[in-house]
């Protein structure tokens, strides 16, 4: 049985998101009470399997018994098994938050988007844990179908939002496929161990660089990199609101962890143009951390606000990648939980909000904390950590990366984690002012009762994000040790 | 089983208790009566004098208490370490709480004011983190205690919610964002450059560990944080703007929490992370004395000229606490042990004013000094205190003022520094001159005024606590060392700093 739980972790969601309609077809809520079991599955395993991983190391496991390099494996070290559990708990959370969303008298239509949220879990797990190349690529794909389903489900405008992902998304993949295509033509394997084996005998050097052509833009739309970004603004918008959290907080996430195991853990810092890249890869992140900020605060829909301060982290995640020593790295990956934590907690405070006064604009949020104490502290909390106050993750996370910025010596980096913290500040701080300050206005309240400002359901994923923001921050030390266990042998 | 009441484990509790009081009062604040809740508060207060003075004994025998709890960041602890120097602010923090607290219930009931919830919990978080930057053993754990006390001190100073707040607030968190994320910077290049982040007495940046134009930007981005916190022109405008909150608010931010906090950080940074002889190597020491210098001068002429009582008191804070940061960068012992003392005794007598005048707005509703004439008639009690704080603050003798400007003097006497000595002598005069027109107002013979007719003492939940803060400031004067020893703490941490100089 342990021996199965890195393919049972993937399998679960993906069972019930096939069984769900049927089953919702059976009985009305039959079909969304398995999806939530199953991946509350799925999150007890990848815990079980974090602490396997960090007492006994890397999980291989070949599928179906076909050894590497022919079969497909699945690759769990220390890295991996963080983010799996910081993914699949989300993705419960949000299963759970979406209960509130779906229209009640179209039970079909609720378990459809509720199965599509199973996939897009299900491929999320999956390109984090897989260990083959091709198999990136068919995780790739269903992470992207189920969120252009996802995304059109949110109404007229969300249609739109989603045929234009989907028509960058489709460019995206085509590139990936580009890439692994001429870098199986020169290696002859999809293994990503075994490709790394046969790169490192050097003589590749061209096909490698044509490949990075390829997959750093593949990577960089996917994740909504500066200046891949146009597509995702809109559809973090317009996106099936009980979904949500899950689409902006995960789903740029994953295709950065497959961009950084392309450049350190395939090509690794040999390569020849490496440091090409990684300049690069610096200039895109510097100018989405500065662009991102700069649109966000011209916005006045919260929605958009956090989709372009979403431009932005991003941009500190693969700032991470470009300073490339392993504390820096580890800075990147921090924040990338950190971060799924913030923008997921942002995106339930949001979906509460609306779902208490159907409206997401932050000029009518006068003074809600009187209504909503509980929604508005994380909504603080959430946003003093995308600024990076201590002691949230986010300060911890800016800590590593300015540190091994400043151990390359790229001085131009922490400076500019300096003037985007300022920036956040700017747009945190008004909608803070906002909430707290503002002359409150007459808002229809739509769900009303004595006891609780919001049903369960919306207030456990609020307090889960709260307690993990701080918690992160406060044990960040524990996790960057899980990190550095595999990332003391790749980096500068 | 840990044993909670360690010596060692007495810092965290000081600063959980005030903690954990904001948060009960965040949380029920608005389910229980107000009596309930200001009894958190009041309870709170005593339970961390009681924490604090504790360890007074063991600091004064010489022991350190040590604490460190778990890994903040890779490599450094969440530690605690208590030291002469950072008991001092933490007594006048845990002292000036429990009275403040008391102020502010006659204060905020006398004036009616709404969201009391909020500013009590915030009130807390400000001494939460006031406490924790006095104990931290480290650079990140002081900077996560100094971020905290700049954000929980944003809500009260918007506290009136109106536009004029808003205003003042941006102000308020452009200025201490800007300079604290600059210091961020700086504590990264300095542990990138020194790899250790711990305070030492005397500083632990060794010569030639940073080359030249380096030491003076990387001092500078440091120390920023420290002077915008404290006022030193030309960072200083966010604190007159700050003026909008109310006046219990005024006296935490200008005399216990967070200007104290700004001398606190320079202190830290100059003495403990820098060292007198890096500060002296790369000018940094000398280019803040001078800035103070002019901000000590410059503040006293503008004050002259506010005939707003507490934006005449605000601009006094600037020049004030300029006397700690000169008393820091002066580079002596007694100047030190100066610099330290005046944060005792600029805090007892400027929170008395402050009491003082949010007295006379509460009875009176009078802001303008020129319309207090013959108030001394209705309000003598309250009048005696304001008049003998200006008196201390002018530095006479046998006021508190006086001891610690005194060490100052002497501090640059020693280093040959007649311009220092002349502006801190000048300065007395000038204070004399800015704050002795209110009292004569005040006071003034022969006028009974009408206006003023109904009008008696202002309640006793305000009038007690600045005379207690009065008196206080008189009795250290007069000893310094009454009750808890500050003066003989402020010397040991002068020549803690000092002795491997000498």
């Amino acid at each position: 049985m342990t021996e199965n739980i890195p393919v049972l972790i993937i399998l679960l969601p993906l069972c019930s998101a096939l069984l769900c309609l049927a089953l919702t077809a059976a009985g009305k809520n039959l079909g969304i009470i398995f999806v939530k079991i199953s991946c509350l599955a799925s999150f007890m395993l990848s815990c079980i399997q974090l602490q396997m991983v960090v007492t006994g190391g890397t999980i291989h496991y070949a599928i179906g018994n076909y050894a590497a390099p022919f079969g497909i494996e699945l690759v769990i070290d220390s890295l991996n098994a963080v983010l799996l559990v910081c993914f699949s708990l989300i993705g419960f959370l949000t299963l759970i938050f979406a209960d509130n969303f779906g229209d009640r008298k179209r039970p079909m239509l609720v378990g459809g988007a509720c199965a599509e949220t199973a996939l897009l879990i299900t491929g999320l797990l999956g390109m984090t844990s897989t260990g083959d190349v091709f198999n990136l690529y068919v995780f790739l794909e269903i992470t992207s179908l189920s969120a252009y389903c996802l995304i059109s489900l949110g109404g007229s405008r969300g249609v739109v939002s989603a045929f234009r992902y989907m028509l960058v998304g489709t460019i995206a993949a085509t590139f990936y496929l580009l890439g692994i295509g001429v870098l199986y033509a020169v290696t002859g394997t999809l293994n990503m161990g075994d490709m790394k084996e046969i790169l490192s005998q050097g003589g590749h050097d061209d096909a490698m660089l044509t490949a990075m052509c390829f997959l750093i833009p593949a990577f960089g739309i996917k994740m909504a990199l500066f200046p891949f970004h146009g597509w995702q603004p809109s559809a973090y918008t317009h996106a099936e609101p009980g979904s949500r959290p899950l689409i902006t907080g995960v789903m740029g996430k994953v295709p950065a962890i497959a961009m950084f195991r392309f450049i350190y853990c395939i090509y690794g810092t040999d390569f020849r143009f490496v440091r090409i890249a990684l300049i690069i890869l610096g200039v895109f992140s510097v100018a989405g951390m500065l662009y991102g900020s700069l649109m966000a605060m011209g916005q006045t829909d919260l929605r958009k606000v956090l989709a372009y301060s979403s431009v932005a982290q991003m941009g500190y995640i693969s700032l991470g990648f470009a300073i490339g020593t392993p504390i820096a790295l580890a800075g990147a990956f921090l924040h990338m939980i950190g971060h799924a934590f913030m923008k997921g907690g942002l995106f339930f405070c949001t979906g509460a909000i609306r779902y208490k006064y159907g409206t997401t604009d932050i000029n009518d949020f006068g003074r809600i904390y009187k209504q909503m104490p509980l929604t508005c502290g994380l909504l603080t909390v959430a946003a003093l950590s995308m600024i990076g106050i201590p002691p949230t993750a986010g300060f911890f996370s800016k800590w590593y990366l300015a540190l091994g910025a400043a151990g390359q010596q790229d001085w131009i980096y922490i400076a500019v984690l300096v003037i985007s913290s300022l920036l956040n500040a700017v747009y945190f701080f008004r909608l803070i002012e906002k909430v707290f300050i503002r002359q409150s206005s007459e808002l229809k309240m739509r769900w009303k009762s004595e006891a609780l400002e919001l049903p369960v359901s919306v207030i456990l994923p609020i307090v889960v994000c709260f307690v993990a923001i701080l918690g992160i921050g406060l044990f960040n030390v524990r996790i960057v040790d899980i990190l550095l266990m595999t990332l003391e042998g790749v980096g500068l | 089983m840990i044993n909670l009441m360690a010596l060692e484990y007495r810092p965290l509790i000081a600063v959980l208790i005030s903690l954990t009081a904001s948060g009960l009062i965040y949380v029920l604040g608005e389910h229980i009566r107000p009596n309930a809740r200001e009894g958190i508060t009041l309870t709170a207060a005593v339970l961390k004098i009681a924490a604090v003075y504790s360890m007074i004994p063991a600091v004064l025998a010489g022991k350190t208490i040590k604490l460190e709890l778990f890994s903040i960041v890779k490599g450094v602890s969440f530690a605690f370490n208590v030291d002469p120097a950072g008991m001092v602010f933490a007594c006048v923090a845990s002292t000036l709480w429990i009275l403040t607290s008391i102020y502010s219930i006659g204060y905020m009931r006398g004036h009616g004011e709404k969201n009391q919830t909020g500013y009590y919990a915030a009130f807390a978080m400000c001494l939460c983190a006031a406490t924790g930057l006095c104990f931290a053993a480290n650079l990140i754990t002081f900077f996560i205690f100094f971020e905290v006390l700049t954000v929980a001190t944003y809500p009260l100073v918007v506290h009136y919610r109106d536009a004029e707040g808003t205003v003042s607030g941006r102000k308020y968190l452009a200025y201490t964002l800007i300079s604290g994320q600059i210091f961020f910077a700086g504590i990264v290049i300095i542990y990138a450059t020194a790899g250790t982040m711990d305070f030492v007495p005397g500083g632990f940046i060794k010569e030639g560990m940073l080359p030249m134009p380096w030491a003076l930007i990387v001092f500078f981005m440091m120390v920023g944080a420290g002077i915008v916190k404290a006022g030193v022109m030309p960072l200083h405008s966010w604190l007159p703007a700050a003026m909008v909150a109310p006046t219990p608010v005024s006296a935490l931010l200008h005399a216990v929490a967070v200007v104290k906090a700004g001398a606190f950080c320079t202190l830290r940074v100059v003495l403990y992370v820098f060292g007198p002889e890096a500060a002296k190597a790369c000018h940094g020491a000398d280019i803040l004395a001078w800035m103070a210098v002019f901000t000590i001068i410059v503040s006293s002429f503008i004050a002259m000229r506010k005939y707003n009582l507490k934006a005449r008191l605000a601009f006094s804070t600037v020049g004030q606490l300029s006397y700690i940061i000169l008393g820091i960068c002066i580079l002596t012992p007694y100047s030190t042990a100066g610099a330290l003392y005046h944060i005792v005794a600029h805090a007892f007598m400027k929170i008395t004013l402050f009491m003082a005048a949010g007295a006379i707005f509460v009875t009176t509703h009078k802001k303008d000094i020129r319309e207090m004439v013959g108030i001394g008639r209705r309000m003598p009690v309250t009048m005696m205190a304001f008049t003998a704080a200006s008196i201390g603050i002018a530095g006479f003798p046998f006021f508190v003022g006086f001891v610690s400007k005194a060490n100052i003097i002497m501090g640059a006497v020693a280093m040959g520094k007649p311009v220092f000595v002349a502006t801190l002598i000048a300065s007395a005069l000038l204070a004399l001159t800015y704050l002795m027109p209110v009292v004569f107002i005040a006071f003034k013979k022969n006028v009974d005024n009408p206006d003023f007719a109904e009008y008696g003492e202002a309640s006793y939940a305000m009038l007690i606590p600045l005379v207690i803060t009065a008196v206080i400031s008189i009795i250290l004067g007069i000893a310094p060392n009454a009750g808890l020893h500050l003066f003989d703490l402020s010397l040991m941490a002068g020549n803690q700093i000092f002795t491997p100089l000498m």
